[in-house]
């Protein structure tokens, strides 16, 4: 969808992920993070590459950008974008987006902050799990309009100065993850889980619920991280690294 | 998911005016809804956010000693309430047995009662027959793949079960929701506002069109001490139940006897299912298993099962007869 789209600078939306007018931000897919600075980045030597490939196949098709030819046959959307400021990280950003683009759209797609993941986008796995007000909820089941005035965490935003969360230096220690692709969900809810077993939370773990203190359980850490899916299996090790770190701050 | 337009509520009286609008539905949480959206289920062309509202996020003391929960208190914030935790363990219970942390995060309680009965063959549309979903097509169910499906108050349009667990134990609790609408308020008892599907499953619940859940009351309940939600599922969490049973008892001063009971079926019906006599078995008698088994057997007497959902009938009985077993346990 990102491809077929370069080049159109029509406010034309096939669906919510295919919006790319935003008058902030907006990367054409091609742009990829190039934007943010000169470096090269991994996504953007893929998109590159992605580019080269494509244009190698089919040098016709991209001598002359015009929109994608799905996009001229759709009606355009009944409801208009309209105006959503967005708080990410400490930073507000003033958008344009359709009431039906969830936040992780606007996240990825508009502003390009490709560390929130999509995984199976309708609430089950965790991969787009974000901080709303300090709270984890799945971004892909929260519309971006409806999230105006919020303060939002995405995993960009966890580190400070340069310096990881001692929970993203746990994983690392304890190498919780092998892909990688659930970790940003994996860190934003474990951030989460840490400030609410501190406020002694209960869980479907929890024995009795009428007790205000909760154990550190390794159960109570698994049945409290059940929203996160891992395809690589590394639970063990995201289980130890959460303990390390409630072992050293509690 | 198809376009929509987005306004935003600013208080109870101008979300019912804005509700008046064609294709428009209230919008809380958003975790059933805009998933249902997405896979084309539901298509409203009008969204209206509720959850600007001030007053409802927040739960009250009632007169009676009882507690008013607001309609968009979140799942996690309700279930954490220092007073849902002391005086409704039950529910506390339930809603941490429900879904993931994230979603109970953003669910808001009146959103969970309102979440659709529903079942594959409504949720994904590459299925031709659902009556629920298309009402005279069909339901693709009933001779298909009924593991997960109804055995009590279903109908030959459709054997769907509500797999909301809050639902179970407010059942068991005898909570009460209120609702405005155009026309004022009106309270509706937990036991009438899930419906059953008879020969229009399209139907969720008594909600009138146009109205909206501001508050689920709980009365004062002798059931904190003697309560345990059992949900039986295929994973050990983030699973709809396969049967749940929320158990509360009341017992007299000798520890032993039951003075009062309530026993409520989860993942059975299109709504927590409760029977007075299996519940009035158990009154006056010191509590056993077999007292137990006899008010199972009460409970889902007339159960009808399909081939795939038949371990249900003996499933279910077994789970209420360890829930009661647990609830007499705890102190």
């Amino acid at each position: 969808m990102q491809g077929e789209s370069h080049g159109s600078h029509q406010t034309v939306a096939i669906e919510p992920g295919a919006e790319h007018e935003a008058h902030a931000a907006a990367p054409s897919a091609f742009d990829g993070d190039a934007q943010h600075g000169s470096q090269l980045t991994r996504r953007g030597f893929l998109q590159s590459a992605l580019a080269a490939a494509t244009l190698a196949q089919a040098p016709q098709a991209l001598a002359q950008p015009k929109p994608a030819p799905v996009a001229a046959t759709l009606a355009p959307p009944d409801a208009p974008p309209q105006a959503v400021v967005l708080n990410i990280n400490g930073q507000d950003h003033r958008l344009t987006l359709e009431p039906r683009v969830t936040l992780l759209d606007a996240l990825r797609e508009t502003l390009a902050m490709n560390g929130t993941k999509k995984g199976c986008d309708r609430g089950q796995c965790g991969a787009c799990t974000v901080l709303v007000n300090g709270r984890r909820v799945n971004s892909c089941l929260t519309l971006a309009v409806m999230a105006e005035g919020d303060r939002i965490v995405t995993v960009e935003g966890l580190a400070h100065g340069g310096q990881l969360s001692p929970l993203q230096t746990a994983f690392i220690e304890h190498d919780a993850f092998q892909c990688g692709y659930c970790t940003p969900g994996q860190l934003c809810s474990a951030t989460a889980l840490l400030d609410e077993m501190r406020a002694h939370s209960a869980s479907a773990a929890t024995p009795d619920v009428r007790q205000q203190a909760v154990a550190w359980s390794d159960d109570e850490i698994r049945e409290r991280m059940s929203g996160n899916l891992c395809r690589c299996g590394a639970y063990p090790n995201i289980v130890s690294a959460i303990r390390s770190v409630a072992a050293g701050k509690v | 998911m198809q376009a929509i337009y987005y306004d935003r509520a600013t208080d109870v009286a101008h979300a019912l005016r804005l509700a008046q609008q064609p294709g428009a539905m209230f919008i809380g949480g958003g975790t059933n809804l805009l998933d249902l959206m997405k896979g084309d289920v539901e298509r409203p062309q009008r969204l209206v956010d509720i959850t600007h509202i001030g007053g409802l996020d927040h739960i009250t003391e009632l007169p009676d000693g009882g507690l008013r929960i607001g309609a968009l208190v979140r799942n996690s914030d309700c279930a954490n309430h220092a007073l849902v935790r002391q005086r409704y363990p039950l529910l506390s219970q339930a809603l941490l047995a429900g879904a993931s942390p994230q979603l109970r995060n953003m669910a808001t309680v009146g959103g969970n009662l309102l979440q659709r009965t529903r079942c594959p063959y409504f949720t994904d549309t590459a299925f031709e027959h659902c009556n629920k979903r298309m009402p005279g097509s069909g339901c693709g169910a009933r001779d298909g793949y009924q593991r997960m499906h109804a055995i009590l108050g279903a109908s030959e349009a459709c054997i769907a079960v509500n797999p909301s667990d809050m639902s179970v134990a407010l059942a068991a609790l005898e909570a009460g929701v209120q609702v405005a609408g155009p026309r004022g308020e009106r309270r509706i008892a937990l036991a009438d506002f899930h419906r059953l599907p008879g020969a229009t499953p399209q139907i969720d619940t008594t909600l009138l069109p146009g109205e909206m859940i501001v508050a689920v009351d709980l009365p004062a309940s002798p059931f904190a001490r003697h309560a345990h939600y059992l949900k039986v599922r295929d994973r050990a969490s983030y699973a709809f139940a396969l049967v749940s049973v929320a158990a509360g008892l009341e017992m007299d001063g000798d520890g032993r006897t039951v003075r009062q009971a309530r026993i409520a079926l989860g993942g059975v019906a299109h709504k927590p299912w409760r029977v007075a006599a299996a519940e009035a078995v158990l009154v006056g008698q010191p509590l056993s298993d077999a007292r137990s088994r006899q008010a199972a057997a009460l409970l889902v007497a007339g159960a009808q099962a399909r081939d795939d959902n038949r371990y249900k009938i003996e499933m279910a009985q077994r789970a209420v007869v360890r829930a009661l077993r647990n609830a007499g346990e705890s102190a």
